[in-house]
Order: structure tokens, then C-alpha cells, then sequence
């Protein structure tokens, strides 16, 4: 049976899943059994989970504008190089 | 494809390849926020973001050519944010080394001190651009070489060996801060997130 620690050591791969079915039955059993890791599994998925589903902000405008010219006086140049 | 379907970014990098400047701005459009996003996280600092965004859509367009196809575009695309928000990091700390590619903590930093349930779901709780604030603040106190390896794999979703190619570390390296930047997250948003009076289980 696991340990909390080795629960701890393998949870990003168990997170990601890529464990050997047997190491991964062994973690299961130990985190249904196991209160406090169960609470470091569950914290950790939805710290995984807020991340993930945060859209990124919109660009401000006046950056994207300064972009955007950035840009086409490059494809500018690009088009007659000089 | 049908005519409601927007064009795959396959399809824009054959068209901006082949002179279509229209396409390549479409992909900026696309992409701008994500980049600018990688750029904020990684120099932790708005004025080199704001440069790095810039950099990156002009090195990608004047080197559309060396785009092969082997990764998907935005791929490409962060791989060179990452080289120019890398060389802004390094720049703005002169004098300390950046350093990507050694051990960072001899100490055991995967200890667990908050050991709470969260109080309901964050998302319902704050506004996106609350969330946004918040994640971006304790993402920004992670030390350099963890907050790399997750924004790579976490936020970017790239893969192990896309992140290990791209920061010069071992795929081992890379697991290794992966869980450590995992944990030390958790812990800080459980801090905010946890219900009121929960620590039940202060051991590990």
C-alpha cells in the first residue's frame, strides 16, 4: 500500500495519467481510503481545472493597434525591400 | 469545409506563405491573446510583455518559411514567445542567473500544509476578471523555473517533451517541477478558496 508521500510523488502523473494500471489501481485504493490525500487530489484538479478555463484578457486596443502597424510596415518592407 | 467554417491555421500559413498578408493577420488575430498571456506570465512584467508580443508576430512572420509543419502553429508561435520573454527575464535580472536547466530546491517543497476543501466552486464565487487577477498573481510568485514548466504544460497545454524541447530540460526535470509548481499553487489558492475554519488534516 502507497504512502501519503509516495501518493504525493506520482500525483502530477496520476493527474495526467500516464501510470501503469497496477501503480494506478494502488494510488486509487489508497485515496479512497485516505481523507487528506483525497482533499490534495480534489484542491489540486480544481487548481488544474481554474487555469485551464480562464480566458486569457483581450489585448488592449492601442496595443493592438501598435501591433497591427508593427506588422504591416514589415509586410510593407517585405513586399519592396529597398 | 464548408463555407461557415473559418479556415484552419493550416490553410492561413499556406495563404500568408504564398503572399495572402490578410491570412497572417487573421492569425494574430487569433493568437494575440494567448501570446500575450505566455509574455505576461513568463517576464511578469507589463512592458516586456507588451514587447515580446510584438516581437513574436514579426519573427514569426518574417520567418514563415522555417515554419515545417512538424508541430501545430501555435506551437511555433510560443516557442518563439518563450525565447523572447526568456531573453527579457534574463535581461531584467542582470547580475542573478536565470537559470532554466538546474535543480531549483534541494528542500522537500512538495509538503502539504493546507489540507482544506474549497468553499463551493471559485468560478461562481468571483468574476473572471477577479479570477483572472488572482490566478495571475499567484502564478507570478512562483519561482522562475516552475512557473515556466506551468505555463507550458498547464495553461499552454503543450506536452512533456514539447516543454522539455523548448526550456533545454529533461523530460525528468520537467515532471519534477511540473508537481512542485502543481502543489505550491494549490496550496496558495486553498489559502483563499478553503471553508472558513478548515484545516483537518495538518500532517503529511
Amino acid at each position: 500500500m502507497p504512502s501519503c508521500k509516495d501518493f504525493l510523488r506520482e500525483l502530477s502523473d496520476y493527474l495526467d495519467e500516464c501510470l501503469d494500471p497496477s501503480t494506478r489501481q494502488e494510488l486509487d485504493r489508497h485515496v479512497q481510503e485516505c481523507p487528506s490525500c483525497w482533499v490534495v487530489l480534489d484542491t489540486t484538479k480544481r487548481t488544474l481545472k481554474i487555469y485551464k478555463g480562464c480566458e486569457p484578457q483581450a489585448v488592449p486596443t492601442d496595443l493592438e493597434d501598435r501591433l497591427m502597424a508593427a506588422l504591416q510596415k514589415r509586410m510593407a518592407e517585405k513586399k519592396s525591400p529597398s | 469545409m464548408t463555407d461557415t467554417e473559418p479556415p484552419s491555421d493550416e490553410q492561413l500559413v499556406d495563404l500568408a506563405r504564398n503572399g495572402d498578408d490578410g491570412a497572417f493577420s487573421e492569425l494574430v488575430k487569433r493568437y494575440n491573446r494567448r501570446i500575450l498571456r505566455v509574455a505576461r506570465n513568463i517576464t511578469n512584467n507589463a512592458e516586456d510583455s507588451e514587447d515580446v508580443l510584438q516581437e513574436t508576430f514579426l519573427k514569426a512572420y518574417t520567418h514563415l518559411d522555417r515554419f515545417e509543419g512538424h508541430s501545430k502553429f501555435y506551437t511555433w508561435l510560443v516557442r518563439i514567445a518563450m525565447n523572447e520573454a526568456l531573453m527579457k527575464l534574463r535581461k531584467r535580472k542582470t547580475g542573478k542567473v536565470v537559470s532554466l536547466d538546474e535543480e531549483l530546491s534541494t528542500g522537500d517543497d512538495t509538503v502539504t500544509r493546507e489540507i482544506a476543501v474549497w468553499d463551493g466552486n471559485p468560478e461562481d464565487q468571483f468574476s473572471q476578471h477577479e479570477l483572472r487577477e488572482l490566478l495571475d498573481q499567484t502564478v507570478s510568485s512562483l519561482p522562475d523555473g516552475f512557473r515556466t514548466v506551468f505555463i507550458l504544460r498547464d495553461v499552454e497545454e503543450l506536452s512533456t517533451e514539447e516543454t522539455a524541447d523548448m526550456l533545454g530540460l529533461s523530460i525528468p526535470a520537467v515532471k519534477s517541477r511540473l508537481l512542485r509548481a502543481r502543489l505550491q499553487l494549490r496550496e496558495k489558492l486553498t489559502r483563499v478558496f478553503k471553508k472558513k475554519g478548515e484545516n483537518a488534516f495538518a500532517f503529511l
